[in-house]
């Protein structure tokens, strides 16, 4: 078979391919800032030693970490309008499930953190009178987002690969741009194909960047 | 949340009768055969794509830590190929892209490809799992080896892997109930395993929540059994003296 990807111009790039590029990152932007966010909380709950804390906290994480994301976008996709009463597009249904699923695996990951920073530091906090809010927020919780930053970010590329499942609901992501380009064209076969290097330089560069940052942060610490 | 509708998977999936005793039979088929053969489906991909990437990541994860440049290169350039790559755009490259440029594979059902897309993909991550598991040992153990005259393979399988695959136990058994769950993407190609049964029974019976919540539930039991399993296994071959090991 003959490859041809001579259809491949500017043109098609920003007509097709921008829109779901545009939408992808937006997705992993948004779920990224809102799932560490609730993520942070959800730790914070689960290590507060309360069971009425604990209990829901760990119910929350335990479950959407039991299921298939794919699955979990088909739930969202179907309870949203059923608890709103009304349709809701593709799109934001696709935003809000990725934050509250991602929330589930940054907590995972703000936990590991959080223990990490050593006893210590808490004591030492209350010791010179902060309340507890105040040891999280100006003690704690930065040494665990610096020990954690390159495993967030990390978890953050898997999330980004991780957007081309809203293939399940049709929402208009980077893959679907392509797949709509390969249609038009009728040439599936080289839009897959790049797809295929544009998600791997997107990837590869990222987790790259990650690695250097790692090393740096490294040799501080 | 009021009015349940559990007899939805008694219901025949041609007509929408209920059937009386739930299982069809002489060729009527209810919402619970088709389940239970979905489930069956998605096994059946998860624990053979499961085989290839044991195979293919334990391979992988050994070369990068020979010392041979061109196989450490070989492994590493492996892993952030399969690594890099979101799994459905995976699952698009076998079933769309690779039949087409090579003719051989074109015989080949979906599921075979699927089963071979998930391998890969999941042998990435079993590689990092295994090289961190050699790399974990004492180099000592690797010089003590060679210096009692074993030829290289030799060492890896009598003195390295022997221990290198008792401490990565832990990480292949999330890696072996990550792909449970990745195995959804099967859908995006037809498969007609979990996922794609959920979505399709959802739109024929608008029974949604009910049949979504047996489906999470099935994942959820297929994913704690492989747990339970590989729990047993990693008691199975402790190492006594060692920590984690019986006392």
């Amino acid at each position: 078979m003959n490859l041809d990807f001579s259809f491949f111009s500017w043109a098609v790039a920003s007509s097709f391919i921008a829109k779901g590029l545009i939408f992808s990152i937006q997705l992993t932007l948004i779920a990224m800032l809102g799932g560490i966010a609730l993520g942070t909380l959800l730790a914070l709950m689960r290590l507060s030693g309360k069971r009425w804390l604990v209990m829901p906290a760990a119910f929350y994480v335990n479950t959407l970490r039991s299921i298939p994301l794919v699955m979990v976008i088909l739930w969202f996709f179907l309870l949203i309008p059923l608890l709103i009463g009304r349709p809701m597009g593709a799109e934001l249904s696709a935003i809000i499930t990725f934050t509250v699923f991602e929330a589930a695996y940054y907590s995972e990951i703000m936990r590991a953190g959080i223990q990490s920073v050593p006893k210590g530091q808490v004591y030492a906090g209350y010791a010179v009178g902060m309340s507890y809010g105040q040891t999280m927020q100006l003690v704690v919780l930065p040494q665990a987002f610096r020990n954690m930053l390159p495993v967030l970010l990390t978890q953050t590329i898997i999330l980004f690969q991780d957007t081309s499942l809203v293939y399940a609901i049709g929402a208009y992501d980077l893959l679907k741009g392509f797949e709509v380009a390969g249609k038009n064209f009728n040439r599936p076969v080289e839009t897959y194909l790049v797809a295929t290097v544009v998600y791997f330089v997107i990837c590869f560069s990222l987790s790259m960047t990650v690695r250097k940052l790692q090393n740096k942060i490294a040799i501080i610490r | 949340m009021a009015n349940w509708d559990w007899q939805v998977f008694c219901k025949n999936t041609i007509d929408g009768e209920v059937i009386p005793r739930c299982l069809g039979s002489g060729g009527d088929i209810s919402y619970l055969d088709w389940m239970l053969s979905a489930w069956g489906w998605t096994l059946s991909v998860a624990l053979l794509a499961l085989v290839v990437a044991l195979l293919l990541g334990s391979l992988m994860g050994i070369l990068r830590t020979v010392p041979h440049k061109g196989l450490v290169l070989l492994g590493n350039a492996w892993t952030e190929l399969f690594r890099n790559i979101p799994l459905l755009v995976q699952v698009f490259l076998w079933y769309h892209v690779l039949p087409a440029l090579v003719p051989v594979l074109k015989g080949l059902p979906s599921f075979v490809l699927v089963v071979f897309a998930l391998g890969f993909f999941t042998s990435a991550r079993i590689a990092e799992q295994v090289k961190a598991g050699i790399q974990s040992l004492p180099k000592g153990q690797r010089y003590a080896g060679l210096a009692m005259g074993f030829t290289l393979p030799q060492t890896y399988r009598y003195v390295l892997l022997p221990m290198a695959f008792r401490i990565v136990i832990p990480p292949l058994t999330s890696e072996s109930m990550n792909i449970i769950k990745n195995s959804a993407v099967a859908f995006a190609v037809s498969i007609a395993e979990l996922t794609m049964f959920a979505m399709q029974a959802q739109e024929e019976t608008s029974r949604g929540i009910e049949i979504y919540l047996a489906v999470s539930g099935l994942y959820f039991i297929s994913a704690f059994t492989i747990n339970r399993i590989a729990l047993a296994i990693e008691h199975r071959v402790q190492v006594p003296g060692m920590i984690g090991g019986s006392k």
